[in-house]
């Protein structure tokens, strides 16, 4: 038996080990946060987001074309990879259950596991060399490769955390296997499986590697998914290896754009998704 | 034939007349009333595990059939595979029959789907769908298709929160969350929906197990009334439910049917000890 005490003394120092690492985690996120805001407002007006690149020294230099790409190949990467995510999901979540489930979930967590430039490697040898060129859709198969598997487990765990006495439920109502999955399971796990698309959105706008032999970068606004396409992530690698001081500070609000598009979307997915009846 | 029991010695061709004398004992004049259900020599396996052994009984129509017995003892999963919820359980087997209006439900050419829709199912737990009050009630009625119109679909669900005793006090507030509804409410509108695809057979497990006693009592009166229009199989751990709205009590032990009677013969002198010593307490 251990003493009254000496329990309590083990109580109170474990809650205060987790909350200090509570805290560190978000004490990390505050930081990284506000060294971008105050790196990045220096740079930030609204010439710089409506203007295309210039050569150094000329004024109203900005990153309208990055922040195009971006939204474009983000879009392109989601087009494909979500819908594939989420199907694969299903499969796994509801079907999946024997030893194909198994091996294919195994094969999925791989493929989260394979490094982003290896997949830009391998896109720019299955598309951009039989093309002859970089090109925006190469960069959007990218984008998806990286984002399917992310989805597809996210959409899994999503699934199965809807109650089994639901789909018992719309069983004995008659409805057939197929519209029980879309119609009440896939709908319960809707704010769940969005989440988890958007981590995948978030992870993948973040990408550099990926994009670096596929939709590479342009120093002028295009929207032709056929030919090379700038990015924020591309631009911010290349104006933070540049030796300029000038370009330095463009890097750092290109990043806080970054940042802030990503948690507009997180914001607006939270507020479409809000399950009204959960 | 006297003992009205309706465990038929040789269940796999059971004799009408048996049937019928049995259910005209209990409804006293109506000689019409036929076996809606029939099981014969069912078992049922979970992997090895024997869940079921040879069970055989008829279930009639326009009246409450009640599958009592200690926990584990099978009662759960015999009212599973009326309706072929069983289906979806992996590594489970059968053997025997189960036959609705004469036709066996497990034959291979069954249409699992429309099966489940003439055997309604209401659930220990109640489980509406997160949606709200009306969309619940309409979910079984727009996927079968059985409405062709808006004001259809509106009086359907309408009719089926009445029928349930639910739609005094949820009329108002029709687009709400279900999950607003207290308990009692909430398994009333499962009924609801199970009602409104228009079953043959309503199965219940333990529907009042989560209850206090008031929602327990409006749902027994409600299961009382229903049976004017079906056939209805209910699982209770509440032994003076069963004897308070059942025609027809089933007494499981061990997944093997004891007794199988008049629900005022089970519980006043049944033809087995077992079954005394249960339903006066003394196990289970």
């Amino acid at each position: 038996m251990y003493s009254l005490r000496w329990r309590k003394f083990i109580d109170h120092s474990m809650t205060v080990l987790t909350a200090l690492c509570a805290l560190l985690v978000i004490g990390a996120l505050v930081v990284i946060l506000g060294y971008i805001v105050a790196n990045g407002v220096r740079a930030l007006n609204w010439s710089f987001l409506v203007n295309t690149p210039k050569p150094i020294g000329e004024p109203n230099s900005g990153i309208a074309n990055a922040i195009v790409g971006t939204v474009i190949l983000i879009s392109l990467g989601a087009l494909i990879g979500v819908p594939v995510g989420i199907l694969a999901g299903v499969y796994l979540a509801e079907f999946g259950t024997h030893r194909f489930g198994n091996l294919l979930r195994f094969l999925i967590d791989t493929l989260t596991g394979v490094p982003s430039i290896v997949v830009g490697v391998f896109v720019w040898t299955i598309m951009v060399k039989p093309m002859g060129h970089f090109s925006a859709l190469a960069g959007g198969v990218a984008l998806a490769i990286m984002m399917t598997p992310i989805v597809a487990r996210t959409t899994e765990e999503m699934i199965r955390l809807v109650p089994q006495n639901l789909r018992e439920a719309a069983l004995a109502l008659g409805a057939p296997r197929w519209r029980v999955t879309i119609g009440v399971v896939l709908r319960t796990a809707t704010s769940g499986v969005a989440t988890g698309v958007m981590l995948a959105v978030a992870r993948i706008a973040g990408e550099t590697a990926p994009l670096l032999f596929t939709a590479l970068g342009l120093n002028y606004l295009s929207t032709d998914l056929l030919h090379p396409m700038a990015s924020l992530t591309f631009q911010i690698y290349y104006y933070a290896a540049s030796p300029y001081d000038e370009w330095h500070a463009m890097a750092w609000a290109a990043t806080l754009v970054l940042v802030g598009m990503i948690l507009a979307l997180n914001i607006a997915v939270k507020i479409f998704t809000r399950n009204r009846h959960a | 034939m006297q003992s009205g029991s309706l465990v038929s010695p040789n269940a796999s061709t059971p004799s009408v007349p048996e049937r019928k004398s049995a259910a005209a004992e209990i409804r006293g004049q109506d000689p019409a009333v036929i076996a809606k259900m029939s099981i014969a020599n069912l078992s049922f396996y979970y992997g090895k595990t024997r869940a079921l052994k040879d069970i055989s009984l008829t279930i009639p129509n326009h009246q409450v059939t009640a599958f009592i017995g200690p926990s584990g003892c099978g009662k759960s999963t015999l009212l599973r595979t009326l309706n072929r919820m069983n289906d979806i359980i992996p590594n489970v087997r059968l053997e025997g029959r189960v036959e609705l209006d004469g036709q066996d439900i497990y034959a291979p050419r069954t249409d699992v789907v429309s099966l489940r829709r003439r055997i309604g199912m209401v659930f220990q737990k109640s489980n509406p769908f997160p949606r709200s009050i009306f969309d619940n009630v309409a979910y079984g009625l727009k996927i079968n298709n059985l409405t062709h119109s808006k004001a259809e679909l509106e009086s359907r669900v309408e009719a089926s929160l009445r029928a349930a005793a639910l739609w005094e006090e949820v009329k108002d507030r029709l687009k709400e969350s279900a999950y607003g509804l207290s308990g009692g409410q909430q398994q009333r509108l499962c009924i609801a929906r199970a009602l409104a695809v228009a079953p043959e057979v309503i199965l219940m497990d333990e529907p009042c197990s989560a209850l206090d006693p008031i929602a327990t009592q409006k749902i027994e009166e409600l299961i009382v009334e229903l049976k004017e229009q079906y056939a209805i199989v209910i699982v209770t751990h509440n032994m003076q439910q069963a004897a308070r709205i059942s025609d027809l009590t089933a007494f499981f032990w061990l997944g093997e049917l004891v007794e199988f009677n008049q629900t005022e013969k089970i519980f006043t002198r049944p033809d087995q000890p077992m079954t005394e010593d249960y339903v006066t307490g003394r196990f289970g």
